[in-house]
């Protein structure tokens, strides 16, 4: 049953995304901005919390998890540490995932070359 | 000579609107679902084996992120992750996986320009806006929370 939540907030998420990209006029980038800070504000006004416990992975790896993830770790780090730690928590929650994105990234790029589009 | 111009640029939007292929709303929804959330019930899975080995929830979900950022970029170097992309639409470019594709797929074109230049610099082209933008917003959401706290 869990699974069948995940697939389905997941899904849901990626629909609204694909009804972006083809009703309107943003580019795949624009989408990812937009889904990144509106889960970032969304997390920050408590709204997204509820999404996440509901359904989990599929609201987590979704980019709008993202987000969460940044305003999530920016709002606990403030109860430890202040200002201090607002500034610096959203950076630490997902650096993981950022390093990990820049430096495999970076080594699949020299090591691979892009495939000539047939 | 104003008006003349707002009228050929009417009459061009309406051109450019009438030639452009219609997109198939719901075949594009329904594969956007499906790949979507096929995605997140992988993650999903690995994440519930992960945490079966004695690791508590947020490490594990950590560990996922990186693995599936790890396997779609590879994925990207084989050139399998935008064939298929192409078929699954946001599905494939919504979940975190598509994100790392981004970083990697216009890096590796500009590799002639350089290793640091070329690939350091394009590594950033799309994953640059999404972070300014996130981290600006994890910045203002840590100010304001510390101001009501």
């Amino acid at each position: 049953m869990e699974y069948l939540y995940v697939f389905i907030t997941g899904g849901i998420i990626c629909v609204i995304g694909q009804l972006l990209m083809d009703a309107t006029k943003l580019t795949p980038a624009h989408v990812l901005v937009l889904f990144v800070v509106s889960g970032a504000v969304l997390t920050g006004l408590g709204l997204y919390q509820p999404i996440v416990e509901f359904g989990n992975s599929g609201a987590t790896i979704p980019l709008p998890g993202f987000g969460y993830s940044l305003a999530k770790g920016a709002m606990e780090a403030v109860q430890k540490e202040g200002l201090l730690g607002g500034i610096k928590g959203g950076v630490e929650a997902t650096a993981a995932g950022v390093a990990a994105a820049v430096v495999f990234g970076y080594a699949v790029a020299l090591i691979f070359s892009p495939k000539s589009k047939s | 000579m104003n008006m003349k111009k707002n009228q050929l640029n009417k009459k061009y939007n309406k051109y450019v609107k009438d030639i452009s292929p219609k997109p198939n709303y719901l075949a594009n929804s329904i594969k956007a679902f499906v790949t979507g959330g096929l995605v997140c019930v992988f993650g999903f899975a690995i994440q519930k084996l992960i945490i079966s080995r004695g690791i508590d929830k947020e490490t594990a979900g950590t560990i996922v992120i990186i693995l599936l950022v790890c396997l779609s970029q590879l994925l990207t170097g084989f050139g399998v992750y935008d064939k298929l992309a192409k078929y699954a639409g946001a599905g494939l470019i919504v979940p975190i996986t598509g994100f790392a594709n981004s970083v990697v797929a216009p890096a590796m074109e500009y590799k002639r320009e350089g290793i640091v230049l070329g690939v350091g610099a394009k590594l950033f082209s799309l994953a640059g806006p999404v972070l300014v933008c996130g981290y600006s917003a994890a910045v203002v959401i840590g100010i304001i929370y510390t101001l009501i706290y």
